[in-house]
């Protein structure tokens, strides 16, 4: 692959990875954000295949595509589940985001604020080994940003489970771009951690339900001081 | 002896004892299939004794009682493993095995003498526990089965974590504690378990992800600096090159990883989950979680610390440990002063300790660093007790608020004198350890210039407050008439709370022969 095309493409990925986790911040359909999910897990595959298939290293392309069978594929599965559990048991109430903290358009200019955050804070990275990958580095990090704001302004559980499965992308497409990805052992054992806790979270999703009634964070006030 | 045996046998020991439980269950299960889902959502309510009376339990047979004390078999491997490598790098130095994934250095087997000691005090006192849950109804086969399966995982996740020489192994392992503690700390359907439940995941899963990013940054910078991939997370090796680390990268990444294992550490900014999980777990998870779980997440912070100090220079890591420890002793302190739940208060006290041993870290002295490991030990030992009494407290009063509790003392004097005790020596009293080690700690900040000896200053003041909270608490709930003539025989299993405070008493005397592997713990997290 030549070098002017392997950057468009990788920018066009990055691109798509950073669009998708701001239409997560745009939608409040709960069953829109999973499919929206799914394909930032395949544009997270893609940097991975472009990266491996630019330094020409099979194992690379391997783990982009059990990336992308996980990302893309079990974990909106398992989402996609809880949520038609959800739905069946609570009607239409259940699967919309409730009014959030913050409003749609503020939610927008604080993603573009953490974007611009991102780029100042990824500034020595970039420095340190400039190439096409790391430049593309503040993408990874203004989604981990970008979760966590999900996870703190968004009050539906599974919507909660979305921010920190943003989070960890972005976590994941930092550690492909800066160092085309960590070593096997970790990845394995960091997916498979992944997987395990959003199994958890949504066992516990569904007792929340039942004890709750509701699947609404702010109804977890039991416990304080 | 071998020293691949000695690393993986604290791992795949409680490993093979979980396993061997699940396929207990799953043969009881062909054999008594009636037996299962009828004693399975027991609540703490009034409707428990009718459910159970569709299903009278078995009475105890000497196989259950097997079941129950096998529990103990692990901590006891542990301990075994910890002594043997204790000995065996005080006199050759670090052991390593599988081509440097697992190593121990004077640390690990100080961390694993802990694991094994708290581990020992929890598993002890987790039949009558157990004894006691069933005895309420709230716990039925299947739920004893699960809390055995998963109390021996988390055992292994926390040594896994202490054993690793791969940073990013150890991140995998702290995650997996989360993982396995969560149905634990969720034991119940209750509203207030599944709300602690889903904090715990959800700021335990988010804080640990930032180190995972911090830990990515830091393999950049090896990456960066000439390191091969497979040598780039390991950690002598990053501690033999940290000079060649990119001094900006590694800044933020240090600052990533300090704040994400500090979430599981319980120090601030992330620290909200603790309280409520340590309130919520059954007694002797709590005792495990405050015991070690938060010093095993400390302990990959002081590995950090090391290749930061050779990286930086000692004051980026100084700063920010300093600030985290007085923020978090500050709100621990002023939250104990209004706490109204007695396991709350032990939560609170685990933040106080933990800030403590974390202003030890930044002082950096090998004086200080001693006294934070020594603290490690004196906490676990004296938390863990109180953990397990007070869930035993718990069972007897049926309330977890300080006012409701009166009397305690003449109610259950054994069980009242443990809680007792155990609360003294976390308030620091001699001949416990934490005097030692506070004394050894303020001795060091004292020593290590102005900036950190006016921090000391403000943590005694803080540690004072604390001190009178925990005191004044205490003192209503021990002294005083028993509202209720005592009913029935005294609980027993008072002997690993016995042993665990005559252990925490034993270490304030003499180190004995801790001596050498304490001073060449703190030689090797960077005390010259």
């Amino acid at each position: 692959m030549s070098g002017g095309l392997y950057t468009q493409l990788l920018d066009l990925a990055c691109g798509a990875f950073l669009l998708a986790a701001v239409i997560v911040l745009w939608r409040r359909e709960l069953a829109a954000i999973v499919r929206v999910f799914a394909l930032q897990g395949v544009a997270l595959a893609a940097i991975a295949m472009l990266l491996g298939l630019h330094e020409e290293r099979w194992d690379l392309i391997a783990v982009g595509l059990g990336v992308g069978v996980l990302r893309a594929g079990v974990l909106p599965y398992l989402m996609r589940r809880a949520l038609a559990a959800l739905a069946a048991d609570r009607g239409s109430e259940e699967v919309r985001e409730t009014q959030p903290l913050v409003n749609v358009a503020a939610s927008l200019l604080t993603a573009a604020l953490l974007t611009l955050l991102a780029y100042a804070v990824a500034q020595p990275l970039t420095a340190l080994d400039p190439t096409p990958a790391t430049r593309a580095l503040p993408v990874g990090l203004a989604v981990v940003l970008i979760g966590f704001f999900v996870l703190v302004t968004r009050r539906r559980a599974l919507a909660q489970v979305v921010g920190f499965l943003l989070l960890d992308n972005g976590i994941t497409a930092t550690a492909f771009l800066a160092t085309s990805g960590v070593p096997l052992i970790v990845e394995l054992g960091v997916s498979f951690d992944v997987l395990l806790a959003v199994l958890v979270l949504q066992i516990l999703t569904t007792r929340m339900r039942e004890a709750f009634g509701t699947t609404d964070i702010d109804d977890l006030r039991e416990l304080h001081d | 002896m071998n020293s691949a045996l000695l690393l993986t046998a604290p791992v795949a020991a409680p490993l093979a004892v979980a396993g061997a439980y699940a396929l207990t269950r799953v043969r009881r299960e062909r054999r008594l299939p009636s037996m299962v889902p009828t004693t399975r959502r027991l609540e703490p309510t009034g409707e428990a004794p009718v459910l159970l009376a569709e299903a009278p339990p078995p009475p105890p047979t000497p196989r259950r009682h097997l079941t129950e004390w096998a529990g103990l078999l692990s901590p006891a491997v542990i301990l075994t493993c910890g002594s043997l490598l204790a000995v065996s790098v005080t006199a050759d130095g670090p052991q390593r095995a599988y081509a440097g994934l697992l190593r121990a250095d004077a640390l690990t087997a100080w961390m694993l003498l802990v694991v094994g000691a708290v581990a020992l005090i929890a598993c002890g006192s987790t039949p009558a526990y157990l004894a006691g849950e069933r005895a309420a109804g709230r716990a039925g086969d299947q739920a004893v089965w699960r809390y055995h399966v998963l109390v021996q995982a988390f055992l292994a996740a926390m040594c896994l974590a202490v054993v690793t020489a791969n940073l990013g192994v150890l991140w995998v392992a702290v995650e997996a504690t989360t993982i396995v503690t969560a149905f634990l700390v969720g034991h119940r359907h209750t509203r207030t378990s599944v709300e602690a439940a889903w904090k715990y995941v959800v700021i335990c899963s988010a804080g640990i992800a930032l180190a995972f990013l911090g830990t990515v940054l830091i393999y950049y910078a090896a990456r960066q600096a000439g390191i091969t991939e497979a040598w780039a997370l390991d950690w002598p090796t990053l501690v033999a090159h940290a000079g060649r680390l990119d001094p900006a990268v590694t800044r933020l990444g240090i600052a990533l990883v300090v704040l994400g294992f500090g979430a599981k550490a319980g120090l601030i900014p992330l620290h909200a989950w603790l309280p409520d999980a340590h309130s919520q777990a059954p007694a002797p998870v709590s005792a495990l979680m405050s015991g070690v779980l938060l010093s095993v997440a400390f302990a990959a912070i002081l590995r950090y610390r090391v290749i930061a100090d050779a990286a930086l220079g000692a004051g980026f890591t100084r700063v920010l440990l300093a600030g985290i420890a007085l923020l978090t002793l500050a709100l621990a302190a002023g939250l104990l002063l209004v706490q109204r739940d007695y396991k709350r208060m032990l939560a609170y006290s685990s933040m106080e300790h933990m800030s403590l041993i974390t202003l030890g870290a930044a002082i950096g002295s090998p004086l200080a660093l001693s006294a934070a490991l020594l603290h490690i030990a004196g906490h676990g030992l004296a938390k863990s007790v109180a953990f397990c009494a007070s869930g035993r407290v718990l069972q007897l009063t049926g309330t977890a608020k300080i006012g409701r509790v009166r009397g305690l003392l003449a109610r259950a004097p054994a069980l009242a004198g443990m809680f007792g005790f155990a609360v003294v020596a976390l308030m620091a009293f001699p001949p416990f350890s934490l005097f030692a080690s506070e004394l050894g700690l303020a001795r060091a900040g004292f020593l290590a210039g102005t900036g950190l000896a006016w921090a000391t200053a403000a943590a005694l003041l803080l540690v004072l407050v604390a001190f009178a909270a925990l005191a004044v608490r205490t003192a209503r709930m021990l002294l005083g008439p028993a509202p209720a003539p005592p009913t029935g025989p005294e609980p027993a299993a008072v002997w690993p709370l016995a042993l665990g405070l005559a252990a925490c008493a034993a270490l304030g005397v003499t180190l004995g022969p801790l001596t050498d592997l304490l001073h060449t713990a703190a030689q090797a997290i960077g005390g010259h």
